[in-house]
């Protein structure tokens, strides 16, 4: 192997490679994987000179550190957390010059749940079916880190553009879910659709790459049953038996048997990327009827 | 035909029958190979419904699919594979029992019908083949079994499938396949896939990994 590479000196809780995943493959059973926070994963590599397709590591709340073993530059986004060099505080939201041997560490979330780490010329993996990501359902892709694993590096792109707008997302009070009504609402009574528009919701901590899943009041159906399997969208609101909605994330299954209340427009899905348990929910239908962008 | 909106990019169609469900799908599938449908990142044929997902207009593809004849299907259209398997499931005499013969019969039967698949979902490479008639089908397993074999033949409801991976599942075994379902090195990487005409061929021992695939003469 190459000596571009970095070494795995702490995996955290689940960090995974991600890029912006496979799409196009959903009708064999392949989900589209990918960054969940997709604007943290593009931001991360454009601050390294990465083209935004490059693969940079997701982590899940208590960061990862990783020991590179040539000069490398670094950048770190997503949920802000306290970056350092070889134990010397640097940035996030910006790209670090990381030397040879040293360790870089993006520690536990401050807020939010998700931080992304690129590095110049992005993980080097071998693609599966055009993407690195890991698919956490299906199995694609590099397994989640572990502590000592060796991942390569590409050759870098070159300089980062000069300057990039970094925001600095502050705790979120609550998670603002709009979403549009649709295919299946009509499997639910008007007082059910009532509560998803006004109960008090929140983030449960069962949730994953596959799918954000709710606390709070049961929707009422107007119809019992199963239907037949249907291919399901990234952003569904599919709603099991138990009657809590579950919001379809990156590595959701491709089709499904319950019915899909309403569809979350792809863009407020970076913000549930960022939600921790507990955290509030609103859903908020948008206007019904034919759909338009 | 009946749309159904999915979120603001998404639509999803819903028809009467798993019939037109496939010639939808091979219609769309031909007008994507002839360049004439408008961009679309997924088609996901399923049960009774085919989504589409990734559109910029869709009620735009509403109206215009709304006042287009779909040709029914032509099945040599499709390409078909052949499965070499040993009838020797674990649950091969449950079935023989269900269908009311012997499980001779039932090898005889199951290898005797022609299978397509109708959708794909489960795990990448898992196919739901239809082609048993209503009063062969059966139901799942009463206790999950927490590990099913890579390869594993299987019945529930109208399917039979072929586990392309080692899984949890309540399916019915009624056999095995030394056949890859599934390997993302492969180009294609899923030997199933939507509208793939399917028959298993009856072996006895080990035999012959690789499945017979023939495209379809035109």
């Amino acid at each position: 192997m190459t000596d571009h590479a970095f070494c795995v000196a702490r995996a955290g809780a689940l960090t995974t490679v991600q890029d912006l995943g496979r799409p196009g493959h959903a009708h064999l059973g392949v989900p589209r994987a990918g960054a969940v926070d997709a604007p943290a994963h593009r931001l991360a590599n454009r601050l390294v000179g990465n083209p935004e397709s490059a693969a940079t590591l997701e982590t899940t709340l208590t960061g990862c550190a990783v020991r590179v073993r040539r000069d490398t530059v670094a950048a770190v986004t997503g949920a802000p957390c306290p970056v350092t060099v070889d134990g010397r505080p640097a940035p996030w939201g910006a790209a670090v010059r990381v030397p040879a041997g040293a360790v870089l560490d993006a520690g536990p979330a401050t807020h939010g749940l998700r931080s992304h780490l690129a590095f110049a010329g992005g993980i080097d993996t071998e693609p599966q079916l055009g993407s690195r990501a890991t698919d956490l359902l299906s199995g694609l892709g590099t397994d989640p880190l572990t502590d000592g694993a060796v991942l390569p590096l590409g050759r870098p792109y070159g300089p980062p553009p000069a300057a990039d707008a970094v925001p600095q997302p502050g705790p979120p009070g609550e998670l603002l879910l709009p979403f549009l009504p649709g295919p299946r609402d009509d499997w639910f009574t008007g007082r059910g659709l009532h509560t998803l528009a006004t109960g008090r919701f929140r983030v449960s901590a069962a949730s994953n790459r596959i799918g954000l899943r709710t606390e709070g009041p049961p929707l009422e159906r107007a119809r019992t049953g199963e239907l037949p399997s249907e291919g399901m969208p990234l952003g569904a609101l599919q709603v099991p038996p138990d009657g809590l909605p579950v919001l379809f994330l990156h590595d959701h299954p491709t089709t499904g048997g319950y019915p899909v209340i309403g569809v979350v427009p792809e863009r407020h899905l970076a913000a549930a990327a960022q939600a921790i348990p507990g955290t509030p929910i609103r859903f908020l239908p948008l206007r019904s009827g034919p759909a338009t962008s | 035909m009946r749309p159904l909106p999915v979120g603001a990019h998404g639509l999803l169609i819903e028809l009467d029958t798993a019939d037109e469900v496939e010639a939808l799908h091979a219609e769309l599938l031909r007008r994507v190979a002839d360049g004439t449908l408008p961009q679309v990142t997924e088609i996901v044929p399923a049960a009774r419904t085919v989504l589409l997902d990734g559109l910029a207009d869709p009620p735009g593809l509403i109206a215009e699919l709304a006042g287009r004849h779909i040709p029914p299907l032509d099945a040599s259209d499709r390409p078909s594979v052949e499965i070499p398997v040993r009838y020797d499931g674990p649950d091969l005499a449950d079935v023989a029992a269900l269908w009311g013969v012997t499980p001779d019969e039932v090898v005889r039967i199951h290898s005797g019908t022609a299978f397509h698949v109708a959708f794909c979902g489960f795990a990448p490479g898992f196919g739901y083949l239809t082609g048993l008639p209503e009063p062969l089908h059966v139901p799942r397993r009463a206790t999950p079994r927490t590990r099913v074999p890579v390869g594993s033949l299987a019945l529930a409801g109208p399917y039979t499938g072929v586990y392309p991976r080692s899984s949890p599942g309540g399916w019915q075994l009624i056999g095995t396949t030394d056949t890859v379902l599934w390997d993302p090195q492969r180009e294609p990487a899923a030997l199933l896939s939507p509208g793939t005409r399917v028959r298993f061929v009856p072996q006895d021992g080990p035999g012959p990994a690789a499945a017979h695939i023939q495209e379809a003469a035109r």
